[in-house]
């Protein structure tokens, strides 16, 4: 982008970066810019090395940047802990020196004397010089104790920040006084103020200025997470259980914080098999339900997701990836849990999977995966990871102006029970192999019910329940709700709006990249970047994994010579499921794989397409798998 | 007006409505003491005069799974372990429902131990039949949690070297409120408990012993037992915690040693139960959430109107 700010806030874990960087994000949106943020913390609660980007521009930003053009470093206050016999070395240094390789050439730093000593930096002088980046050194922590308290260091760095951009300090006044009052918010303004003079005292070396811009309506600032909470709340979700686990808590968190207030119910439970558990069971009894975890947690959750696709129970799971196997990284995004959420759990999968690819995607698509779960009777799965679950983005407020939808699909109440089929014993035929029924749903009715009793069991089992190994019962089974899915793919097949997304900004193009997920605006940059410089090139990002959107990735295969096929993990999975499921392509997709811990950035994008159009080496930090005919 | 009018019908209800006129022979070995279980109840409910259709009976894994195919209720025949997490969430979603959960030893007490605990912890508004027959049946007389120490089987050809599980001691260490032990063999005994752990307010828990005359090969396995409520042998205060645990470790110890003791161990009556504390916190709806479904009247809040917090 022509005129953008890539702001990186680096620091020691606990040391309030997150909330920091989300005022200041908050306040880039109020005064007119669109943003986006990328988090990157350690698996720790205190020390070890963090930081977010907060991405602004007068245009849409739909992904982090390449690299960043201002960090402030305000040094790990938890970085030495003299009660401890530990090894810290220059762990101090490390949010200076540990984020200087991505800092552009002109770039500015900030940084915090009172805890950094420069000469702990290797050839800091030196670098400072080959890359002609300012610097802008200030003791914001004796700062922040000589006015009032330590951790207010983070609000004198902002307000350097500030006064180095040449930016309004208004916003961030005003947000101060939406959440802080008293002596705490004087104080912080005074420093702000006292921090933002000093600056402009100094004498500016650099010409980064914050960009201007405009909306034309309200906009809100939500994470992914937020978005699948509130798609979830308005889908008229009132029953959630889990267990805590990275990053999977947040969407828990949330939804345990609404809730309460709304008149539903949030259990945390012994451990993922019972909350999965306790969500069938909901719905079972009669509530709009929801689980989730991520990828370990997930793994916990296979056999109550088998009964709920034998019992044809409605559900909802969301799965936060992170990277994997086993503990692996757990808040480093990943995206290699694709195929365990696909087919984990015995026999024949019969579920439906969306990977939403940012944060108004998140919401819409969780109301998809309530209203297919419960119109089909089967579990649907939110595929989402550690990236898309925190970054936040603005959306305009109007996108959420929507009606709630707490229908609870195919359920029958006791008027229409009472006219339904039972079996001569009075049981109610709740598993109805109707030939008619061209949609394979069999209605249900809710335990408590009058006339409506029935058996649900994990055994294959008759029309009113009951276990049966018969031949002919069990393929009118099966083919019924083998059916529900199909009968799913025709109805997405049928409306008017997709869950794909393409992006196309040049006609005609030869060249396409495909991906899933949360990889979807990185992508799209990069495509932009690519027709700039005059490349043939557009993306799809798929979002409908089960049942697979294969006419719309068919179409768009067909109409490209190559395709590039772009996914965080190791063994390509999204480009094994194409080829799965389309049975063909495999002689045009070539992979760009990244597994690193860190999402993709535009660049990399760009320079893995280039890579197969004119055999460029692929970044150091992605590996490239041709196509299986090259 | 509620939409689920089988709950709280009230009236008197035949035994015969609990059996389903629809499998005609259960899949129990004859002598079997799961058989026991169905008649208590069938008997318990039918002295309690619940509607066949505001019962949820949710069983597990095994022989004692079967339950729910051989009475007639709403029925939910899970997976090995899981019937508690299940049925919990179903009596917090329509706390109107009565709730019974059923499973065997292994099941229970071996692959959904954590789940015993940590229902017990939480004194969930439920009943909770535990098939003791100290064996695996269905996979054909395996040792289970329950086996004596020494039981020889296929996989234990040179005996068992694992203590057996202590199931009552271990329900009321976790925070059960009521815990009985009962037997097939004494069907009016078996009757009596279930009445009183389906009307108890918390988490009950019955052993039932339960003879497996194919693998333990002994129809007479229980007899003779002991009803330690009506021995003067065995003075104790079924609500004094120590005195009960006290009872449930020689209860379970001289199980082993041929005597078996039955009866009511432990009941208290003044712990709320879940639901109740939930409800006291603020985290239960004072709807039934399975009504507000059904309510033309809910009102279903927007997340449009939480947005204030992101602008």
């Amino acid at each position: 982008m022509d005129e953008e700010l890539v702001w990186r806030i680096a620091g020691g874990s606990g040391d309030g970066i997150d909330s920091t960087s989300q005022n200041f994000a908050k306040a880039l949106m109020r005064s007119g810019l669109d943003v986006f943020t990328h988090r990157h913390y350690p698996s720790r609660i205190r020390g070890g090395h963090t930081y977010v980007e907060v991405r602004a521009a007068p245009e849409p930003v739909r992904s982090r940047g390449d690299g960043y053009n201002f960090l402030l470093a305000l040094g790990d206050s938890f970085a030495r802990n003299p009660q401890e016999e530990a090894y810290y070395g220059t762990e101090e240094v490390k949010p200076l020196s540990e984020n200087l390789d991505d800092l552009r050439e002109g770039g500015v730093i900030v940084y915090d004397e009172g805890l950094i000593d420069v000469d702990d930096v290797p050839d800091f002088e030196a670098r400072v010089e080959a890359n002609d980046w300012h610097v802008y050194p200030l003791d914001l922590r004796g700062m922040a104790r000589e006015m009032g308290r330590e951790v207010m260091r983070n609000t004198a760095g902002v307000g350097a920040t500030g006064a180095l951009l040449e930016y309004d300090l208004g916003h961030i006044e005003d947000l101060m006084a939406d959440t802080m009052d008293g002596e705490v918010l004087a104080t912080n303004r005074e420093i702000l103020e006292s921090a933002s003079e000093r600056v402009e005292a100094m004498e500016f070396t650099h010409d980064l200025r914050m960009p201007e811009g405009s909306h034309d309506a309200e906009q809100v600032l939500l994470s992914g997470s937020n978005a699948i909470s509130y798609g979830a709340l308005d889908a008229g979700c009132r029953f959630i259980a889990g267990y805590p686990m990275t990053p999977w808590t947040e969407v828990f968190t949330l939804m345990t914080q609404h809730l309460p207030e709304v008149g539903g119910i949030s259990e945390q439970v012994e451990d993922e098999i019972a909350a999965a558990s306790l969500a069938l069971g909901a719905s079972h009894a009669g509530a709009k339900a929801m689980s989730g975890s991520s990828g370990g947690g997930f793994a916990l959750m296979s056999e109550p997701l088998g009964l709920a696709e034998i019992t044809e129970t409605p559900v909802v799971l969301v799965e936060a990836m992170r990277a994997g196997p086993s503990t692996g990284m757990p808040t480093k995004p990943e995206q290699a849990d694709l195929e365990h959420v696909l087919y984990t759990s015995q026999g024949d999968s019969n579920r439906v999977v969306l990977a939403p690819g940012d944060v108004e995607e998140a919401y819409e698509q969780t109301r998809t995966a309530f209203e297919l779960a419960y119109d089909y009777q089967l579990p649907a799965i939110l595929l989402y990871d550690q990236k898309l679950s925190g970054e936040l983005r603005n959306v305009e407020e109007a996108f959420f102006d929507r009606e709630p939808s707490p229908d609870l699909g195919a359920t029958l109440d006791e008027d229409q029970l009472a006219e339904a089929a039972h079996h001569a014993s009075g049981k109610f035929q709740r598993f109805q192999h109707d030939p008619d029924n061209d949609r394979g749903v069999s209605p249900r009715s809710i335990p408590g019910q009058a006339g409506g009793r029935f058996l649900a069991t994990g055994n294959e089992h008759t029309p009113e329940g009951h276990i049966s190994e018969s031949p002919t019962n069990r393929v009118a089974q099966v083919n019924r709700r083998v059916r529900k899915l199909e009968a799913i793919r025709e109805e997405l097949d049928a409306r008017e709006t997709t869950h794909q997304t393409a992006h196309a900004p040049v006609e005609d193009a030869e060249y396409g990249i495909v991906t899933f997920g949360s990889q979807q605006g990185t992508v799209e940059e990069a495509v932009d970047r690519l027709a700039a410089d005059g490349h043939g090139v557009k993306s799809l990002c798929v979002s409908e994994l089960k049942p697979f959107a294969a006419a719309e990735v068919t179409r768009f295969l067909e109409s490209v010579d190559e395709a590039l096929v772009v996914e965080m993990n190791a063994s390509a999975q999204f480009r094994g499921l194409i080829q799965r499921e389309l049975g063909r392509f495999g002689d045009r997709l070539h992979s760009l794989l990244k597994y690193n811990g860190n999402p993709f950035e535009p660049a990399e994008v760009t320079e893995g397409y280039e890579t197969i159009v004119d055999g460029a080496e692929p970044a150091p930090t992605t590996r490239f798998v041709p196509a299986a005919g090259d | 007006m509620s939409s689920f009018n089988a709950i709280g019908a009230d009236r008197d209800v035949e035994r015969d409505e609990y059996t389903p006129a629809i499998e005609p022979q259960a899949t129990w070995c004859p002598g079997c003491g799961d058989f026991g279980v169905l008649k208590a109840l069938k008997g318990a409910m039918a002295e309690l005069g619940r509607d066949p259709e505001e019962i949820l009976l949710v069983t597990g894994i095994g022989c004692s799974g079967k339950l729910s195919s051989y009475f007639e209720s709403y029925g939910l025949h899970t997976i090995h372990g899981r019937a508690l997490p299940i049925a919990r969430a179903t009596k917090l979603t329509n706390p109107g429902l009565e709730v019974v959960a059923a499973g065997g030893d292994g099941d229970g007490y071996g692959i959904g131990g954590n789940h015993f605990l940590h229902t017990a912890r939480e004194n969930h508004d439920m009943a909770y039949i535990v098939f003791n027959n100290e064996i695996f049946g269905l996979t054909k007389g395996q040792t289970s949690p329950t086996s004596p120490k020494g039981h020889e089987s296929k996989i234990q050809p040179h005996g068992s070297a694992k203590s057996p599980i202590r199931p009552l001691s271990t329900a009321v260490t976790a925070g059960a409120t009521y815990v009985a032990r009962t037997a097939a063999v004494n069907p009016n005994q078996a009757q009596e408990i279930l009445v009183e752990a389906i009307e108890h307010d918390g988490f009950a828990h019955i052993d039932f012993l339960t003879q497996c005359p194919t693998w333990n090969k002994d129809a007479k396995q229980y007899v003779p037992y002991i009803d330690v409520q009506q021995d003067d042998d065995y003075e104790f205060d079924t609500a004094d915690r120590r005195e009960a645990e006290e009872m449930m470790q020689r209860t379970e110890r001289s199980l082993y040693e041929g005597e078996v003791l039955t009866g009511r161990f432990y009941h208290e009556t003044d712990r709320p139960s879940y639901g109740e504390e939930k409800r006291e916190a603020g985290e239960m709806p004072d709807e039934p959430l399975a009504e507000q479904y059904h309510d033309d009247d809910h009102e279903w809040e927007r997340s449009y109107d939480l947005l204030d917090a992101h602008k």
